[in-house]
């Protein structure tokens, strides 16, 4: 299958919002070449700005940008973004509803040899906890440079987790982003698997082998994280009766959580969380991490199995 | 400076802290100290130096100002709302449900505020991305940020300001309110932060000393920094923590207690007879 970068996806993106709009700003601290800022660098001088190893200034630095009518573009790996700046990113500017773009590569344990301490396994939890801050996980590098379009037309903080290694195309050109909207990528009508990123790919797959076994598993790509889509999970729910979740993310926090949210409010049927127990990365090559972490479709495969073992026998009709 | 402008704002100071006690007495909780010590160098700001409009806050030309250190809030609030910004009325609801004026400043609720700070040490990096925006926009305007020395303890001041002196960012002055106390105690002794000057000096500023309670002083100074091109400057304004009130000067009980009715009756009469 085909892969693409989606670090370079953001950067190509950047470059072309640069020249459409000169109050597009870029920021970075340090990984320019890494994160690909350095294109847009490259071009617009002027208006890009390397913080050096800082991230907390970093963030104050775009969040009076913001406030002054610029659109800042603030990036480098996901843990420092969102670990080291946490607090800049409350204070500086969700609390003041500034219009920053928080853009990291990086997420999740498929940064691999670097290990643990690179690793940004909590960032999607970090963000999506504080208010007015909107959260999206691109799937695939056509997903990305749609959402950066996206993000650079809405108003208001955003955080978008990208990451270090290519993902298999999910999308054609013909695919539309929509902020707050997930889009079902396979029908079902047994379980549904909602994935986010890397995971989205490996749900296909694991779909793919479900169908196999006889099972018929609806498969939603849910890249805003935040705000979520209510009404695709409830009506998933209520189509299918069972919902596996799969991220590249502590099971605490993220899209599995978000997903729990909704349903225990509104329409409660069995769940399974896929993503990283209570611990912490390891190094190691991100392939090898992923089958340690129980990331892969067999794992999905397995999960939605027993799942549908759990889910009452009278909810499968209902269609 | 005329004479006749110095006791101008001379007098607008006495009641900028008459205004700030009576605010900090009927919330019940706030600032004295570090509001008290800050007073002439926002009167010297907003009814002197800076360009700006209460009646069109956002007009482009403005010159913005950053409270980093939010807890002084009380003095902005009487300040701003001297000059115009809203009613005077609004500063007896500080820090009650569903007033304009929170507890720490916040541009979403006060017309004035630029940004929100009261977490420390943000202020300088934000007024850095601000002075750069301006930058870009070919404006004129300039950016002043209010620094507390206790403060400075936060590493962000110190990443901050490194930008400014690479950024060449001289739209851009800082002003440090050197009054010697924080929560805990001395700032000597809580944790030292001397040498101050040749700390700035060292991380590529341009630092002048004054005597923060001298209007003479203080306008100077701003307009010097106005002339300096190529680095930031950063105004050392050595004074005195709860200034004006005896009973409160240089006592650091008063960081966060707001003067109760006794003290607020002998504090007014003090201003009054001085």
């Amino acid at each position: 299958m085909e892969k693409a970068s989606l670090r370079e996806a953001y950067g190509r993106a950047l470059l072309e919002l640069g020249r459409r709009n000169e109050n597009i700003i870029v920021l970075d601290a340090d990984l320019s070449g890494s994160t690909k800022t350095k294109m847009f660098a490259k071009e617009f001088p002027n208006r890009f700005f390397n913080m050096g190893v800082a991230e907390q200034d970093m963030i104050g630095t775009a969040a009076g940008l913001a406030a002054s009518g610029k659109i800042p573009f603030a990036s480098t790996f996901a843990i420092f973004a969102t670990g080291r700046a946490w607090e800049q990113i409350r204070q500086s500017v969700a609390y003041a509803g500034l219009n920053v773009k928080i853009v990291a590569s990086h997420g999740g344990i498929t940064v691999g040899d670097d290990g643990g301490s690179h690793q940004a396994i909590e960032d999607i939890a970090l963000m999506r906890i504080l208010p007015h801050m909107a959260v999206i996980v691109p799937a695939d590098a056509i997903e990305m440079e749609q959402v950066i379009y996206t993000i650079a037309e809405y108003e208001g903080p955003v955080y978008v987790r990208g990451s270090r290694v290519n993902f298999p195309l999910i999308y054609n050109g013909d695919y539309h982003f929509q902020l707050g909207k997930g889009s079902i990528i396979r029908e079902g009508e047994d379980i549904t698997i909602i994935a986010t990123g890397l995971m989205v790919h490996h749900t296909l797959e694991a779909a793919k082998e479900l169908e196999n076994c006889g099972i018929s598993a609806r498969v939603i790509n849910m890249s805003t994280i935040k705000p979520i889509d209510k009404e695709l999970i409830i009506e998933s729910a209520k189509i299918t009766g069972a919902i596996v979740t799969a991220e590249e993310h502590l099971i605490i926090g993220g899209l599995g959580s978000a997903v729990c949210e909704v349903l225990s409010e509104s329409y409660p049927v069995p769940v399974k969380r896929i993503g990283i127990e209570d611990r912490f990365g390891i190094s190691g090559k991100p392939e090898a991490l992923l089958a340690y972490f129980h990331l892969m479709p067999e794992d999905i495969i397995e999960a939605a199995k027993r799942l549908l073992d759990c889910k009452p026998h009278r909810l499968r009709a209902i269609a | 400076m005329e004479e006749a402008d110095i006791e101008r704002l001379k007098a607008i100071a006495k009641d900028i802290r008459k205004d700030i006690l009576i605010m900090l007495n009927k919330a019940t909780s706030g600032h004295t100290g570090g509001s008290l010590s800050v007073v002439e160098i926002l009167v010297a700001l907003f009814f002197s130096k800076m360009r700006h409009d209460p009646s069109n806050v956002h007009y482009r030309e403005r010159d913005r100002f950053v409270l980093s250190k939010g807890h002084a809030a009380p003095a902005l609030y009487a300040v701003l709302s001297r000059c115009g910004y809203f009613d005077r009325k609004e500063l007896f609801e500080l820090r009650k449900l569903g007033s304009h004026l929170q507890g720490h400043p916040d541009s979403k609720f006060t017309p004035g505020v630029e940004v929100p700070t009261g977490s420390l040490g943000q202020g300088l990096s934000m007024a850095n991305g601000i002075a750069l925006a301006l930058r870009l926009d070919k404006m004129p305007s300039r950016v002043y940020v209010l620094l507390g020395d206790g403060e400075v303890q936060e590493g962000q001041v110190w990443e901050a300001a490194m930008t400014a002196a690479h950024y060449k960012i001289d739209n851009l002055c800082a002003i440090l309110d050197n009054n010697g106390l924080q929560i805990d105690g001395w700032v000597k002794d809580v944790m030292n932060i001397e040498p101050l000057g040749k700390k700035w000096e060292a991380f590529g500023w341009e630092v002048l000393e004054i005597d923060g309670h001298d209007f003479n002083q203080i306008l100077d100074a701003l307009d010097k920094a106005e002339k300096i091109k190529g680095r930031p400057t950063i105004i050392i304004a050595h004074t005195i923590k709860g200034k004006g009130v005896s009973f409160f000067e240089n006592q650091v009980k008063y960081h966060g207690i707001a003067p109760n009715d006794i003290e607020l009756e002998k504090a007014l009469k003090e201003l009054d007879s001085n």
